[in-house]
């Protein structure tokens, strides 16, 4: 085949490639790494001085970014009403519960049967410690967060072509590698190889950063033994009484390690959007959706689908169809902040200026699915001693997440079983039904843990390009396109202004919604009080 | 979704592991056809369906579009309505133009990715031909992998 990602090697083409080297997630943390991410610059709630005169404002779209927006603006002295597509709060922002019925475009219905308590959350799953305004809403509106388990070294790294299909634990190849690359570090160090770089007296210093960080004996090599084990862990674990002695692993040996291609998956833990301390909210991500609605009764209407915005002089009309009665109304404000995704907004009738619609018209949406899967007990605890945690294969289900909830209680539990970001198979899943989707993610799963066939009860899926309220899973932007529409998508457009994580340098989180929203009503504000 | 199905399934293919891929075939060919969808049976997308690298794997036009377009537009490619709408591609004069297809293909469009950028120009001309003679479409003017090709670089240039 022809090549497109040849060329020149674009920031999107580089993106291409990881993506199918190392698996849509290694590609999605590959693009916050390269630019994308960067430490939310929220300083503490906003203050929206002076007296707004009772100007109206009319919010597009009940996800966080809306919700924000709408929040602020009222306690601000605005009046303000949301138009809301689903009969919920949140948007993506999102947990499906057991009871809950979801249809996706195309038509197929799915009834979530998880037990009480159990939940997937089919869109954001996690927060950063670093996502300072999620963590004050929250925060403000009583949210109750808990430890997210991003890293957890017993869980597993898996290739169907390496080591038989049996998948290794986290701890075994990140000790090991990290043994075997320091061990030659430190041969290299002694056999004078690094001479010309490091002098004398750093090489003692780093001889023995070697010896400390990589499990190395006392002469710097790394086997089976005590050093080691305090990192991968015992064959035979210590305990007590009679017959309590440990015995320690072999080490796999650095070539199994390097053409396995398990390390791909290790770095990731430690990039900046992933680092510990992560959070989730108690009983589910759509809590924060749930908690931003309670803070504005009254404020939104639901069930209603927008079809055209049409600003003039003196304000916004919005043309909404009711879904439940099926009638069409209009909504009037003097200002509108426009929080629906693109793939909605670039269909709408919308008298924007042209560089506008070009940079609503300019953004792409990522696929991804994800695929929740109860099993009749936690298997992956019981057996296997996994508590949270997530572990990669390269199989097309990419990951296998264990809830970070409820660890060690027994009883039954929901697994990520599935969560395919970008590339090709982020499309087949799509156009996958959900009987189909579940049927290859109970094969590939049942290969890195033999009991999903006689545990598995009931699971459900959600490809986004098939939600019917977003059309995608979130805005893709590259190098180029940025620098030409980016400006133009933020900028208030009359009486108009977007919002969402569409407009934001922290694409596909939630902080990027909130962020983008908070900075479009201060300018707005500001655009009011001059008005 | 019930498990009972899923579960008499795998318990069989535990035992007779060589006939896991058709039992899964089966089976979800049947949760199909009592379903929402309107697949046929042969078109059942199973673990081997799925592409193994950066690109699609599926080859023909039916392949892809199967596995790869009926995502947005649909099987039946009437397309959907949900909060915005994929627009049909059953009787749509936007596929009169091959032009169109290849810009839509290598420029995406709206929300949509540029999809022809993870496709041989085997595979665009190929699926591009499948739209426009079925669904209702009858349109002879084929267009070639060379016809693609110099599209693709076209849009290159564009970018």
């Amino acid at each position: 085949m022809s090549d497109p990602a040849r060329p020149s090697l674009s920031r999107r083409a580089l993106l291409a490639m990881i993506g199918a080297s190392a698996g849509g997630t290694a590609m999605y943390q590959a693009m916050t790494s390269i630019g994308f991410a960067a430490e939310s610059p929220y300083r503490g709630p906003i203050k929206l001085e002076g007296d707004p005169r009772g100007a109206s404002v009319i919010v597009l779209g009940a996800g966080l970014a809306g919700m924000t927006a709408a929040y602020e603006l009222r306690r601000a002295g605005y009046s303000v009403q949301i138009l809301e597509y689903n009969s919920r709060p949140g948007g993506r922002n999102w947990t499906l519960r057991g009871g809950d019925v979801y249809t996706e475009l195309g038509g197929a219905t799915q009834r979530c049967a998880f037990d009480e308590g159990l939940y997937l959350n089919p869109g954001p799953w996690r927060i950063p410690y670093h996502h300072h305004a999620i963590l004050d809403y929250c925060r403000r509106f009583g949210v109750t967060l808990e430890p997210f388990i991003q890293l957890n070294h017993n869980a597993f790294l898996h290739s169907a072509k390496a080591f038989g299909g049996q998948p290794k634990r986290i701890r075994e190849i990140k000790a090991d590698f990290e043994g075997a690359i320091t061990e030659l570090l430190a041969k290299a160090t002694r056999q004078g190889g690094l001479d010309e770089a490091v002098s004398k007296e750093d090489q003692e210093i780093l001889l023995e950063a070697l010896r400390a960080h990589g499990g190395l004996d006392g002469d710097f090599r790394y086997r089976a033994g005590e050093e080691s084990a305090d990192f991968r862990g015992y064959a035979k674990d210590p305990g007590g009484g009679l017959g309590a002695a440990p015995t320690e692993g072999e080490p796999i040996g650095l070539h199994d390690i390097l053409t396995s291609r398990l390390w791909r998956s290790l770095q990731g833990f430690f990039y900046y959007d992933f680092q510990t301390t992560m959070f989730q909210p108690v009983g589910g991500m759509g809590k924060i959706g749930e908690a931003f609605a309670r803070q504005m009764p009254d404020t939104i209407r639901y069930n209603a689908k927008v079809t055209a915005v049409q600003q003039d002089e003196r304000g916004v009309t919005v043309v909404f169809e009711s879904l439940s009665s099926g009638a069409i109304e209009r909504a009037r404000a003097d200002w509108c902040v426009c929080a629906l995704p693109l793939t909605i907004v670039s269909q709408l009738p919308i008298n924007v200026s042209p560089p506008t619609k070009a940079a609503i018209d300019a953004v792409p949406y990522s696929a991804s699915v994800k695929i929740g899967l109860q099993f009749r007990r936690r298997f992956w605890e019981e057996d296997e001693h996994i508590f949270g945690g997530i572990s990669y294969t390269d199989l097309p289900i990419r990951q296998i997440s264990y809830p970070s909830a409820g660890c060690n209680l027994g009883g039954k539990g929901v697994l990520l079983g599935a969560y395919i970001f970008g590339g090709p198979n982020s499309y087949e899943f799509t156009a996958m039904s959900p009987a189909e989707r579940m049927a290859v993610a109970l094969e590939c799963g049942a290969q890195i843990h033999p009991q999903y066939p006689t545990e598995f009860e009931s699971g459900v899926s959600v490809a986004w390009h098939r939600a019917p309220f977003v059309l995608g899973c979130a805005g893709e932007w590259t190098e180029e396109t940025r620098g030409r529409h980016y400006d133009n998508l933020c900028q208030i457009d009359g009486r108009i202004v977007l919002a969402g994580e569409h407009a934001s340098y922290i694409p596909a989180w939630q902080e990027g919604a909130i962020l983008s929203a908070l900075d479009a009503i201060m300018r707005l504000h500001k655009r009011v009080l001059a008005t | 979704m019930n498990a009972s199905a899923v579960m008499r399934l795998l318990r069989c293919s535990a035992i007779c592991p060589k006939r896991r891929h058709l039992a899964l075939a089966w089976w979800a060919s049947i949760v199909l056809l009592s379903g929402a969808s309107v697949a046929a049976q042969d078109h059942s997308l199973t673990t081997q369906s799925l592409s193994r690298g950066r690109g699609f794997d599926e080859q023909g036009g039916e392949a892809i579009y199967v596995s790869v377009c009926a995502a947005c537009h649909q099987r039946d490619a009437k397309g959907a309505v949900g909060a915005a709408a994929y627009p049909a591609l059953a009787g749509s004069e936007n596929v009169a133009s091959t032009d169109y297809m290849e810009s839509v293909l290598f420029g995406g469009l709206r929300g949509m990715p540029a999809l022809g950028r993870m496709m041989s120009d085997e595979q665009v001309a190929d699926v591009i031909n499948y739209v426009r003679t079925h669904f209702g479409n009858s349109y002879s003017d084929a267009v070639s992998a060379v016809d693609i090709a110099t599209a693709r670089s076209q849009s290159q240039r564009n970018r």
